[in-house]
């Protein structure tokens, strides 16, 4: 299965996950048994805003089946440790806190809010008392504009707030007026990117089980941060760290919005610590449409001046960002948009103000992509204007702008937001610009258009550069263990979400350990290790991965000085090939097998260690990671546009990609193809719908219109790897980079099909009504 | 699956069935038929059922027959039995060939019902628009008897019909287009088995080169499918080329008041009534052309 000389990172493995996953085997939220369980279901908030008055709950508390019913003050007297999640990252720009409740007891904020939760035998039965849990609830005006939010007039998301500006920063370098000031040109746009979710086939769920001998609990959740779970229940139910079990089992996608610990976890904790049974809680789909983070929403208003020659001079503006009406996990998503915007082109002065702004939706975290995708739209939206006003080929204004690689590992004049500068690591962006063209047959479309034309059709290329951000640090845990049966044991709080980081892992550590993955069994998200994060911000494979290299080279070395004891050779002798240390270079067959060695490496009462200073084939990393590993791309698209209908067919995508040393390359596929699917969606079809009163429009799959098989295009990938010099394997993340330029490249080329109507796109998704509009306004004779 | 309580009651025949009804109609007992919208309507808690009375144990009720001019197509008669253009004699088996790979999709296609689609009577129900454009009729059960509605009386605003709440749908007769007739049938969604944001279907009759007669039914656009006879009368007497078709498109913009949603406006739709007319009018001018030139 693996070439033998060849390195085993780098290959395309097949994945570990799948035979489970595609038998029927996997082992979901929902597939965890719980004999005598309880089902919780919860009551939410029909109103984006409003005043919450009092509930007579004797007749719901006799209805068949229920067990108990919660308000926020019944849930009080089980949250010693508070009532509120603390959840999002600190800053100092951000005015007020606004901490989400378990269950909000004055008023509630957005639709879909959890107000009460009803647990009984059967799921039914507790949906029943949901129902007719008689709430008094008067509704308040609610903020469901992101643009008036801001306004200094406009009502207030939370009635005791003073404003909605939950936030204000931004980022500023270079001299800004100047840049300005007589600038050959000045591309000033306004752009508005919507709002929509991730989607992942599997809600959210939680199960926890309280131990009537042991006074422990477990906890199974979906979420892609079990550690942060833990501790959210240990600090809110004052449980001590030995006594709460949290894992995560298989998880049907993830993509961000399981990120954050949420209030329905707690909920249902303290309820099954309080009564002593299993209580089990799973999403269905309109609860995850309401209550499941979602992100996107911006408003640009931004300026690029120029050279006569397309150079970029300066770039100002201002972003609104949609933040919710919760602070779930904090400035993250506009920081990153604000500081992706210039970041790998050459703009001498910056100057974007940030305001962050609450509204009574649901609240925003970070979906794939976070923030990314908008920065990237807009920087591209403004190069397309940018190389149209220049007269110049929209390729090559972007030629001259990009950041080139001599100046790699280049230095930008932004800050982390751990105050860290952000330094591109590596990476040759006009080389994947044009691989990209080459690749979707840029030069020579001209011909294609026009015979195309003449036939009626209207077709368009366009094409957009990006970088990711991946790798985010400080650190993730990973200890290896040859047990004594000689199978090696990786433990770690890198969590799994379906995207294959076992596999990635499994292949960094058996690299050094005999280079036999089966050899290998793995924990994953593993909170008996007190020290871990999870899965996001594409940085499980950089940031686990560096982890598992250090700690397999460490073990890989207390093998073989065990093993070369036992064998009175020198340790520069000997080699590991699958489960022996055998003579490198023999292929006898013959050797001490890791099982003799790590029962060896044990000890003898009375004896030395043998070859060794500490007992056991044991050790535990955790590589702190301080700055971020770039990856980067091109995207080029081709469009036909149908002018009687605005719809876009979307024919062909190719992209250029560079994330370092690819692990795997077929998993690094995997994910860009779903990463530009979601692209896709973003571009044309995902937009979360609202309508003035914030009540959403779109909470079903019918309505919010998720891209399927159907609509995915032939999409070809060429990849270039650059290492990292940050991490010992030069690996970038990926799990992020197909979503972020596709919005950007399809607007590209829906502009290029339509330039002879001179129309320019501004807005993500681009919807059928809209480019109709917009179409019929620039036809001759059509309406203003 | 997680509906309000419900009691389930399997009925021995169609006339158990229609007691059945007439006994719970009032409290609200519903016909389960293919389930593939009242199901999930009331796992969402968005419909309400107090019994279900399920057809799906009746026998004979899902295999379409022609009976004299007419294909009759029994009311449990699924979705995707038209996959086979020999479901029903030509021309008309094609037509609901492919108007059937244009229902949802293929999975709801094995279990949705010709009934359902009926019954339910969503705006953009292809079946409703098939019913409509040909005239069918809609044949209703009750403990009274047996009762007929012309296609055309059988819409009540949108997602409702002028079927009592005790009355079962048992067939839908649909009469066989002349063997000479052309067709075409186009439906614009944004996804592939979406709910048409508008669709067309015509049927053609052709002599000496001039249109003799013309059927134009609209779906998607208005609460529910009908035929347009402003846009049918531009067709007649007149040529089948691109002048005729424009002016059929024009005369239906003209005619339609279109309905208006979140995403799509009624200037939308109504624009998009004159391509989809123009675009199956089209597909039934190339069959024309197939016919007289079959080689």
């Amino acid at each position: 299965m693996t070439q033998s000389n060849a390195p085993l990172v780098g290959q395309s493995v097949p994945r570990r996950e799948d035979r489970a996953l595609v038998s029927g085997k996997g082992r979901f939220l929902d597939d965890i048994a719980s004999p005598g369980g309880l089902h919780a279901a919860f009551l939410r908030s029909p109103y984006a805003h409003a005043r919450i008055g009092t509930a007579d709950l004797e007749e719901v508390r006799a209805m068949p089946g229920v067990v108990a019913v919660y308000t926020a003050r019944d849930l009080a007297a089980l949250l010693p440790g508070g009532q509120r999640l603390v959840t999002g990252l600190p800053s100092s720009s951000i005015a007020f806190a606004l901490d989400r409740p378990i269950l909000p007891e004055h008023e509630t904020v957005y639709v879909g809010e959890a107000l009460a939760m009803v647990v009984a035998e059967t799921r039914a039965e507790a949906e029943d008392a949901a129902e007719m849990i008689d709430l008094d609830l008067d509704p308040l005006e609610p903020v469901a504009d992101l643009e008036n939010a801001a306004r200094h007039d406009a009502p207030k998301a939370h009635a005791h707030l003073p404003h909605n500006r939950l936030a204000r920063f931004g980022f500023s370098y270079g001299d800004i007026a100047a840049a300005f000031d007589g600038a050959p040109h000045v591309m000033s746009r306004r752009f508005r990117i919507d709002r929509g979710g991730a989607h992942s086939m599997e809600g959210r769920g939680v199960l926890a089980a309280p131990d009537a001998m042991t006074g422990r609990l477990s906890v199974w959740s979906s979420t892609q941060t079990p550690h942060a779970l833990k501790r959210h229940i240990c600090t809110l139910l004052a449980r001590d760290d030995a006594e709460v079990e949290v894992t995560a089992p298989d998880l049907g996608g993830a993509f961000g919005p399981k990120l954050v610990t949420y209030p329905e976890e707690i909920a249902v904790a303290a309820a099954a610590q309080a009564l002593g049974r299993p209580v089990r809680w799973v999403e269905d789909r309109r609860e995850h449409f309401l209550a499941a983070c979602q992100e996107r929403e911006q408003l640009w208003t931004v300026e690029m001046a120029l050279e006569a020659d397309g150079r970029i001079r300066g770039l100002r503006g201002t972003l609104l960002h949609d933040h919710g009406a919760w602070t779930a996990r904090g400035l993250n998503v506009p920081y990153a948009s604000g500081m992706m915007l210039p970041l790998m082109y050459e703009v001498p002065a910056y100057d974007l103000d940030i305001i962050v702004t609450v509204t009574n939706k649901t609240p925003v975290t970070p979906v794939r992509g976070a923030g990314q995708p908008q920065a990237t739209y807009v920087m591209e939206r403004l190069l397309d204007a940018g190389a149209r006003a220049c007269g110049i080929d929209r390729a090559e204004i972007r030629r001259r702008n990009l950041v080139t690689p001599d100046r790699m590992p280049c230095e930008r004049p932004l800050k982390l937001r751990s105050g860290e500068p952000v330094i591109l690591d590596s990476g040759d962006y006009p080389r994947t610009q044009a691989t990209a063209l080459e690749g979707i047959g840029w030069h020579g479309f001209e011909d294609r258009r026009r015979e195309a034309r003449a036939r009626g059709k209207r077709l368009g290329l366009g094409l957009a550069n990006y970088v990711e951000g991946t790798g985010r640090g400080p650190y993730e845990t990973v200890t290896i263990r040859v047990a004594r049966d000689g199978r090696i044991k990786v433990n770690t709080g890198a969590a799994a979400m379906g995207q294959g980081v076992g596999t990635a892992l499994a292949q960094i550590v058996a690299e050094h350990l005999g280079r036999d993955p089966s050899t290998i069994d793995l924990t994953l998200g593993d909170t008996r290790e007190p020290y871990g994060f999870g899965g996001f911000n594409s940085r499980q494979t950089v940031v686990a991965g560096a982890s598992a290299d250090a700690a397999a080279r460490v073990v890989r070395r207390k093998v073989l000085q065990v093993a070369a004891h036992l064998l009175q050779m020198p340790e520069e002798n000997l080699d590991i090939a699958a489960d022996l240390v055998i003579v490198a270079g023999s292929n006898s067959g013959e050797g001490l097998s890791l099982a003799e060695i790590a029962a060896a490496s044990e000890g003898l009462p009375g004896y030395r260690l043998p070859g060794i200073d500490t007992p056991g084939l044991q050790a535990t990393e955790r590589v702190l990671i301080e700055g971020m590993a770039f990856a980067n791309g091109c995207l080029a698209a081709e469009v036909e546009v149908d002018e009687a209908t605005g719809a876009v067919h979307v024919a062909r995508l190719f992209l250029a990609h560079d994330c370092g040393r690819m692990v795997n390359p077929q998993m690094v596929d995997g994910q860009i193809l779903g990463g530009l699917a979601h692209g896709l969606g973003n571009a044309l079809y995902e937009k979360m719908c609202f309508d003035d009163q914030a009540q959403p429009l779109t909470a079903s799959l019918a309505d919010y219109l998720l891209v399927t098989s159907a609509e995915m295009p032939v999409i070809e990938i060429a990849h270039t790897e650059s290492p990292s010099p940050l991490n010992a394997l030069g690996v970038k993340g990926v799990g992020e980079s197909g979503v972020i330029p596709t919005a950007a490249a399809i607007a590209s080329a829906v502009e290029h099909a339509l330039e002879d109507l001179g129309i320019e796109i501004s807005e993500a998704p681009i919807s059928v009504q809209a480019l109709h509009a917009a179409i019929r306004a620039a036809r001759p004779g059509g309406p203003e | 699956m997680k509906p309000a309580p419900f009691t389930y009651y399997r009925p021995t025949s169609l006339e158990d069935a229609a007691q059945r009804l007439r006994d719970g109609a009032d409290d609200g007992a519903l016909i389960l038929a293919g389930g593939q919208s009242l199901v999930p309507m009331m796992a969402l808690r968005v419909a309400y059922a107090t019994e279900l009375i399920d057809l799906n144990a009746l026998d004979g009720l899902d295999r379409p027959r022609v009976e004299g001019d007419s294909l009759v197509i029994p009311t449990l008669t699924r979705h995707a039995t038209f996959h086979d253009a020999r479901a029903a004699p030509a021309p008309l088996g094609d037509l609901l060939a492919c108007v059937a790979a244009h229902i949802a999709h293929y999975p709801i296609r094995q279990r949705g019902t010709f009934g359902g689609s009926l019954s339910h009577a969503d705006p953009s129900s292809e079946w409703c628009l098939v019913t409509a454009t040909l005239d069918g009729t809609v044949c209703l059960l009750s403990a009274d008897g047996p009762r007929e509605v012309a296609a055309r009386d059988w819409s009540d605003g949108p997602m409702s019909t002028t079927r009592d709440p005790d009355e079962i749908l048992t067939e839908v007769r649909l009469p066989l287009p002349e063997a000479s007739a052309s067709w075409g049938f186009y439906e614009f969604n944004r996804r592939a088995g979406d709910f048409a944001l508008g669709m067309a279907l015509c049927v053609i009759d052709l002599q000496d080169d001039r249109i003799t007669a013309a059927r134009i039914g609209i779906g998607g656009i208005e609460d529910h499918p009908r035929r347009l006879p402003e846009a049918e009368a531009a067709l007649i007497g007149r040529a089948f080329d691109a002048a005729a078709m424009a002016a059929a498109a024009e005369a239906a913009m003209r005619a339609v008041d279109p309905m208006e949603d979140a995403t799509t406006s009624a200037e939308y739709r109504r624009d998009l009534t004159g391509t989809v007319i123009t675009r199956a009018l089209e597909a039934a001018r190339l069959r024309t052309l197939a016919l007289a030139d079959p080689a």
